[in-house]
């Protein structure tokens, strides 16, 4: 780490107490709330946090590689190991991009299908935050709440596709899989019960002082930092900036849904709380609108059994539920993508750590590192 | 590092690729009508380093082409061949048929696919007045607005875009290799205004070996980016504060992305000494 | 030999009264087979009654409903490797589990389960009781330092602030307690027995006297006692999610579940202590407002109506066991452990035995209170930061503390005060 001073605050070193040297201290890749493999170097004093160095990559499977090897179906099912959590947003990203190459587009069954397991899978992935930033900081029962209403988005997920985590749900051109029978009924179930459930989360969290005080005021990024870091997604949102790429840029028939989009005003760790709890209520509205106006007609757009896109490339990007999910894809008109670059939300928000961390406690860091919503898999793809 | 492609190539790139430009100017498909008239002169030959943008991207893809009509011939520039032939001709039997005929189709009476516009808009009117040539071309591609540039002023580019245009996020930085150009790789800068809600990408090429300015200054988050674009392509930039490996361990000899790193290699001699196991290959 | 027994059985004094050894032996041996025993009990209600607050089921495999979890676990811990990092200072790191172990059980000397059920009674019990119990952060301080690791010292230079700084709170709030048992009645004590028979003679428990104040002083000790056994929310020390597991994080086996018998046989005698000195000790509820011998016998059948309870609720569960082969051994083991509990309701229901175990069985049932309090706490609360920790406990609970304390001497010395200021205006 000496060599590294740029990154390291040297001045508060002559303040304090007692001329303390600093203790470097070594935060994963195995440690229980680092969210996987993720490696944090954190320089300390005492508990004060002076500089971090993030080491990632012990997940790396080389993706990118293995999709240049792979024809554009097959690689398909590999984008859903990265964010494993939001296993259907990645499919819809890399669907969504292959079909622009390609200048088809969804039926409107297909997407409206595609929006709801999409938004199922925006709570499903924010549940699995909720419980898990909860755990770090310390409260225990959100998980088991949390986990126990994701079961219920899961069940939808088999039933449709036989897979509840990596589920491949999509196919270039559309669904594959028509709606099984009751699939409105069990989405407008899900709907009706998950809103007391989050009710009862936040009645947990929201106004318990001991949770307020932890979150408050921690990790604060304004809306600058964010944007010269490019982090994107609620943690952007609650930084104050109203952007989401749902209407920005909308893709697939959300422009046919009402809905808003939650915004923070102080950018700390209880505002994108706050912002991802209301999200979760949104993506149950959307989910209902788009059950209602599901229309008939087919599910699969006019699409050739090999996939031989034209020379080109093009980016395409959707919010995922953990910010800018982007796939920038080369064609050299061949069955397999001749480069494909995934822009991984929580690899580029990660980069905001060590900014919101320093000058807070090692407890924080661990606030911090929940609050972005992580998930190595993504980062490391 | 052309030789060593040129050599574990199976099919020498060297008759494909002049096979392949008139067949790419013929057809069009892929490439504007400038992409083929700057075809011809480029090929593979390493002598042509301005022409190279469409030309490069042309070459490519043509190189392909010439490729698939022969019975899914291996593309020029994919080691990892003996597998792919072996997928139409061995497969099942009834999309084997199904697989040739659109391949076979649809290059021919499809010329439909869509090509690159010139992209007429005040920012890149701007951006010519300034930097004249140095702003190869302005288009859009699928309602996606690119610009290539020179590599030399691509740094005063981008900080002219975050300054002046308000292209304030930078979404991506990534590159792709084309081992066969002279100058091999693209960097693609992908960005993003706010203000206009408008993404663009800004290209550019380099050699192998040459060195880009940084853009840390101009865009905090290009840290890392960067820094992955150094781990998988090798490619550097100077002034960068930290620049080394990031999602492979230090000390990973080569660089996974580039296209004469075959997906099954592995740095033997890092895995031997940091696990302690022999590669499993 | 009988005779002996059964002599020194009514004489209604403690054995460290006594003076007699042999009895002290036995009490003391009772007290570390009983503490052990409720800290299984606690083990395994704790994972019960958490699972239950986060729709889980908890432990059910081993045993009837998990009931043999607990001794699963102990024998897991015993017959595991147990490993001393390379670089660790050994002697320390071998002594650290004894030394906060010790402490945690050398407390409960002085603790009285009943007016008769206590090793001794020491005339500077709590003083006693508190010097002890604080001893115990010398060992967490050497399990962290000798460990040699990152983790554990910085979990370990946690604890040792944060007990320090509570122990401030927590001894103003019990000294504003010793205040109320010299208060009216002029025999002030530091003795454990004396401050129950105190609240016995002033008809009320102190956690109601001089109202608020008594609530006040017991709630500080309430909050600072958690915060003294390293319990959620104020678990900083082993906080699992910052610090991996604290001080204990290279200890294994049965290194490890010392420390774990440590702490939870340091939570019961922090809840003693608060049972003794607010909640009446072994007293039962309402001794004069239900008095009279028709109440008191009344009173005498709860042990064995508790027993009764557990047993009912034993055989229901044997009744709604699946009535399937692969079950039966379970069935008929909890059923089994369903009659033994009848059984011991129905000893109970001997009034030699129903007389004697009375304290015990009220100051066990303040007590279990306490305990399901800090599962309660771990279930709802997320953790506190450090410096809100801190803050906490100096700046809320150190002034409280201290108000309480002034505000209940002035309290207290009112008569003599109204009777000088009525003697000067004369």
């Amino acid at each position: 780490m000496s060599e590294r001073t740029d990154y390291l605050d040297l001045d508060t070193k002559d303040e304090t107490f007692l001329d303390a040297t600093e203790l470097v201290l070594n935060m994963g890749p195995q440690h229980p709330s680092t969210h996987g493999v993720l490696r944090v170097i954190l320089k300390l004093d005492g508990e004060k946090v002076l500089g971090t160095e993030c080491v990632i990559g012990y997940l790396h499977r080389g993706v990118e590689k293995i999709a240049e090897n792979r024809t554009y179906a097959m690689f398909n099912p590999y984008v859903d190991r990265m964010d494993y959590v939001a296993a259907v947003s990645n499919g819809l990203g890399y669907c969504e991009a292959v079909e622009k190459l390609l200048s088809v587009e969804a039926p409107p069954r297909a997407q409206y299908i595609r929006v709801i397991l999409t938004e199922l899978c925006r709570i499903a992935s924010h549940q699995v935050w909720l419980g898990t930033h909860a755990l770090d900081i310390g409260a225990i029962t959100p998980l088991f709440y949390c986990f126990r209403d994701r079961e219920e988005v899961l069940k939808i997920f088999e039933k449709y596709c036989g897979a509840r985590l990596t589920t491949h749900a999509f196919r270039i051109g559309g669904c594959i899989y028509e709606a099984y029978e009751g699939f409105e009924q069990d989405c407008k179930k899900f709907c009706d019960a998950f809103l007391p459930k989050l009710d009862e989360y936040e009645e947990l969290l929201t106004t318990n002082r001991i949770w307020v005080e932890r979150t408050k005021g921690v990790g604060i990024l304004n809306p600058e930092d964010c944007i010269a870091l490019g982090v994107t997604g609620p943690v952007l949102r609650a930084s104050g900036v109203k952007w989401d790429l749902r209407k920005a840029q909308p893709y697939e028939s959300y422009k046919d849904f009402d809905f808003m989009i939650p915004t923070g005003l102080h950018g700390d760790t209880y505002d994108r709380y706050l912002v991802r709890i209301e999200e979760m209520r949104q993506a149950a509205r959307i989910i209902r609108q788009a059950v209602d106006g599901l229309p008939q007609g087919p599910i699969m757009a006019m699409v050739p059994k090999v996939i031989k896109p034209p020379v080109g490339e093009v980016y395409h990007s959707i919010e995922a539920p953990k910010g800018e999910l982007g796939y920038f894809i080369v064609s050299d008109a061949s069955t397999q993508p001749y480069r494909i670059r995934v822009r991984p939300p929580s690899f580029v928000n990660l980069q905001a750590l060590d900014k919101m961390v320093r000058g807070l406690l090692v407890a924080d860091v661990v606030a911090v590192i929940g609050t972005l919503d992580i998930v190595l898999g993504e980062v490391d793809r | 590092m052309p030789e060593e492609t040129k050599g574990t190539d199976p099919v020498s790139p060297e008759p494909s690729s002049p096979a392949g430009a008139p067949v790419a100017s013929g057809e069009g498909a892929g490439s504007g009508a400038k992409a083929s008239a700057e075809t011809s002169p480029s090929s593979a030959a390493p002598t042509v380093p301005p022409t190279s943008v469409p030309a490069a991207k042309a070459e490519v893809p043509s190189a392909a082409k010439t490729a698939e009509p022969a019975a899914a011939a291996p593309a020029a520039d994919k080691p990892a061949t003996p597998a792919k032939p072996a997928v139409p001709a061995t497969g099942e039997k009834p999309t084997a048929p199904a697989a040739a005929k659109p391949a076979a189709a649809k290059p021919v009476p499809k010329p439909e696919g869509p090509k690159p516009e010139p992209w007429e808009a005040e920012l890149v009117t701007r951006l010519r007045s300034q930097y004249g040539s140095g702003v190869k071309e302005a288009s859009t591609y699928l309602g996606q607005k690119y610009l290539v540039v020179d590599s030399s002023i691509v740094y005063e580019i981008l900080l002219r875009m975050r300054q002046d245009e308000m292209f304030d996020y930078c979404v991506d930085i990534t590159a792709v290799h084309y081992p066969k150009r002279e100058a091999q790789f693209d960097i693609v800068y992908i960005l993003y205004s706010f203000h206009h809600n408008q993404r663009v990408r800004v290209k550019t090429q380099i050699k192998d070996g040459e060195r880009l300015r940084t853009v840390v200054g101009i865009w905090e988050t290009a840290n890392w980016l960067e820094r992955e674009v150094f781990d998988m392509f090798g490619i550097e930039f100077d002034g960068h504060p930290d620049l080394k490996r990031i999602l492979l361990p230090d000390g990973w000899k080569g660089y996974p992305l580039r296209k004469d790193y075959p997906i099954l290699q592995q740095d033997q001699e890092w895995v031997h000494i940091n696990l302690g196991i022999e590669s499993g290959q | 030999m009988i005779e002996y027994i059964k002599g020194y059985l009514s004489t209604g004094t403690t054995p460290g009264e006594a003076g007699n050894l042999f009895w002290a032996t036995v009490y003391i041996l009772l007290v570390i087979v009983g503490v052990s025993v409720a800290v299984l009990c606690m083990n395994w209600l704790e994972r019960k009654i958490l699972a239950h607050m986060q729709i889980r089921l908890g432990p059910m495999r081993v045993g009837p409903h998990g009931l043999l979890q607990p001794f699963a676990d102990a024998l897991k811990l015993l017959i595991k490797e147990d490993i001393i990092p390379h670089d660790a200072d050994k002697l320390v790191f071998w002594s650290a589990p004894v030394v906060v172990t010790m402490t945690a059980f050398t407390t409960f000397l002085v603790v009285p389960f009943g007016r008769t059920h206590a090793v001794t009674d020491m005339n500077i019990g709590v003083l006693f009781m508190l010097g002890v119990s604080s001893l115990g952060v010398l060992g967490i301080i050497m399990a962290g330092w000798s460990s040699n690791s990152h983790y554990p010292l910085m979990g370990s230079l946690r604890s040792s602030a944060q007990m320090v700084s509570y122990e401030i709170a927590m001894g103003l709030a019990i000294v504003s307690a010793v205040l109320m048992t010299s208060l009216q009645t002029g025999t002030g004590t530091l003795s454990m027995i004396g401050i129950v028979e105190a609240q016995a003679s002033q008809h009320t428990w102190f956690i109601f006297k001089f109202f608020p104040l008594g609530f006040l002083a017991f709630a500080v000790f309430a909050i600072a006692m958690v915060a003294e056994t390293n319990r959620a929310p104020f678990d900083l020390p082993e906080a699992e999610s910052e610090l991996v597991a604290g001080f204990h994080t290279e200890y294994s086996g049965f290194r490890w579940s010392l420390f774990f018998l440590a702490e939870y046989s340091a939570m019961l005698a922090v809840s003693s202590i608060a049972v003794t000195l607010w909640l009446g000790g072994w007293m039962r509820p309402f001794p004069t407002w239900l008095g009279g011998s028709t109440w008191n016998m009344a009173f005498s059948f709860l042990p064995a109506l508790t027993f009764f309870v557990l047993a009912a609720m034993c055989f229901l569960g044997t009744i709604r066991m699946p009535k399937i082969p692969q079950f039966r051994i379970q069935t008929i083991g909890l059923g089994t452990f369903g009659a033994l509990l009848g059984f011991v309701g129905l000893v109970l229901l001997v009034p030699a035995v129903s007389v004697r175990v009375q304290d015990i069985y009220w100051f066990v049932v303040k007590v279990a209170f306490f305990m399901y309090l800090y599962i309660w706490y771990r279930g709802t609360f997320p953790r506190y930061r450090f410096d809100q920790l801190m803050k906490v406990g100096w700046k809320v609970l150190l002034p409280t503390g201290l108000g309480v304390l002034i505000a209940t001497a002035l309290w207290g010395l009112m008569p003599q005060l109204s009777a000088a200021i009525t003697g000067v205006l004369q």
